[in-house]
């Protein structure tokens, strides 16, 4: 069996270690080759696609950023809209409730002053009527008065001017009694 | 029966098979013992299974990836911010990421081929493509140590700060032999003798299980069982092994290319 091996050995007469020069040549073609189209093509390519996925996702967030900062923009321009139509609605409601009052006020006004009016108007009627009343009323009992006294005088008294002062005399002398009774 | 299964032994012995295995014959042959070789029919392939793949995931640019693309851009970014750009660091990690990247994965499928059935074979089990990487390696971060510090790099690179002059006589020596002699040998050979005894660890368990059941006895086509058991232990193993080396090739390869650039304050 020894036997065997060595002679395998020697016959074969293979030391791993000595290298065959095609075998080398080969490698380092193939090697070389392959080099080359790692450094033309392959890194290239990869490297671009990782810039640019990079950008991409670095563009992503930015443009992400910038959509929420418009976001919070609009927000704040809203919020601030909805306060300002608060306050808008407030102060009008506030001037209605002003103006409200202020009318209310002014025909409370209008109403007393026509009421007024009306009860100055009544009073200087009813002064006037009873002007009107007392005159006719001086008159005809005047005339009622000088029918009756010629009546029982039997005598017509003609004499307009004089009847007149009686009447007068007599009506003064009533007054005067009636002012004297009411003393 | 036994003589027309296994043509090359008796069934009283077990010869294991060694490394002349994994010379093939040359497919198209020419010259007195070299050809075209399995190897360099692989060596073709994984550029053009890794081209392919790449340029396809990376090809469509969407923002948001596909499956394919998804996948590529998974890959890709292995390699750029789990190696590259921890090892590196933030500034200049870029200028290196498609050597480590080529480097990753050239290896990787390279080394795949070798758990994938029919093929099973790692290119790199033949030491030649292992020199070609290593010596690619070399080149590359010794270049990069120049160019950043001037011929003032070898010194920063040997003569460590901070040590007594008295000791240096040691230091120096060592340090020459272990960055500029040593490293370049361990990183070509932890590959291909990874590659190489992970493959040759499968046939043996291959032609293991293969002898014992062309055995009479029962006991011994039953232990063969046990046989296929640990072989499929160890390709797991290997297939672990074979994502693993092509990890370490690329991570060393930062960390020499990070020493070269940061050799002053090292």
């Amino acid at each position: 069996m020894n036997q065997a091996i060595i002679s395998a050995a020697t016959e074969g007469g293979t030391n791993p270690l000595v290298p065959n020069p095609w075998e080398m040549l080969v490698v380092f073609a193939g090697f070389a080759l392959l080099m080359f189209i790692v450094v033309k093509y392959v890194v290239p390519m990869f490297e671009k696609t990782f810039a640019e996925r990079a950008e991409a996702i670095e563009g992503g967030i930015a443009k992400a950023e910038k959509a929420q900062a418009e976001a919070s923009a609009a927000l704040e321009e809203y919020k601030q809209q909805l306060t300002e139509a608060r306050t808008e609605a407030n102060r009008i409601r506030e001037e209605a409730r002003a103006e409200g009052a202020q009318i209310l006020a002014e025909l409370k006004e209008k109403a007393a002053a026509e009421s007024a009016r009306i009860t100055a108007q009544a009073h200087t009627q009813i002064e006037s009527e009873r002007q009107a009343a007392v005159v006719s009323l001086r008159a005809e009992v005047g005339t009622l008065a000088t029918t009756l006294a010629s009546r029982i005088v039997g005598e017509a008294l003609s004499d307009d001017a004089r009847s007149a002062r009686v009447v007068d005399r007599f009506l003064a002398d009533l007054e005067n009694q009636n002012a004297g009774v009411a003393k | 029966m036994i003589a027309l299964a296994l043509p090359a032994q008796d069934s009283g012995t077990f010869t294991p098979p060694g490394i002349e295995e994994l010379h093939l014959p040359a497919i198209i042959p020419w010259g007195a013992a070299e050809g075209f070789s399995k190897q360099m029919l692989l060596v073709i392939l994984s550029v053009v299974i890794i081209a392919t793949f790449f340029v396809i995931a990376a090809r469509k640019q969407q923002l948001v990836p596909g499956k394919l693309q998804f996948a590529g851009e998974a890959a890709y970014s292995f390699v750029r911010n789990g190696i590259a750009k921890d090892i590196i660091g933030g500034r200049d990690f870029m200028k290196y990421v498609p050597l480590l990247f080529s480097l990753f994965f050239f290896i990787l499928v390279n080394n795949i081929y070798g758990a994938i059935p029919l093929i099973q074979l790692p290119t790199f089990s033949h030491v030649g493509g292992a020199y070609v990487m290593a010596a690619i390696v070399y080149v590359t971060w010794i270049g990069i140590g120049i160019k950043r510090n001037g011929l003032k790099y070898f010194k920063l690179a040997t003569v460590p700060s901070g040590v007594p002059f008295y000791i240096l006589p040691i230091v120096v020596p060592i340090e020459i032999i272990s960055n500029f002699l040593v490293r370049p040998v361990t990183h070509s050979l932890r590959l291909f003798a990874t590659m190489l005894a992970g493959h040759l660890i499968v046939m043996i368990s291959g032609a293991g299980i293969e002898f014992l059941v062309m055995q009479e006895s029962v006991l011994l086509k039953g232990a063969s069982v046990l046989v296929l058991g640990g072989a499929i232990a160890m390709y797991m193993l290997e297939a672990l092994i074979m994502v693993l080396q092509a990890y370490v090739f690329t991570l060393l390869t930062a960390i020499y290319i990070e020493g070269a650039l940061h050799a002053d304050s090292h």
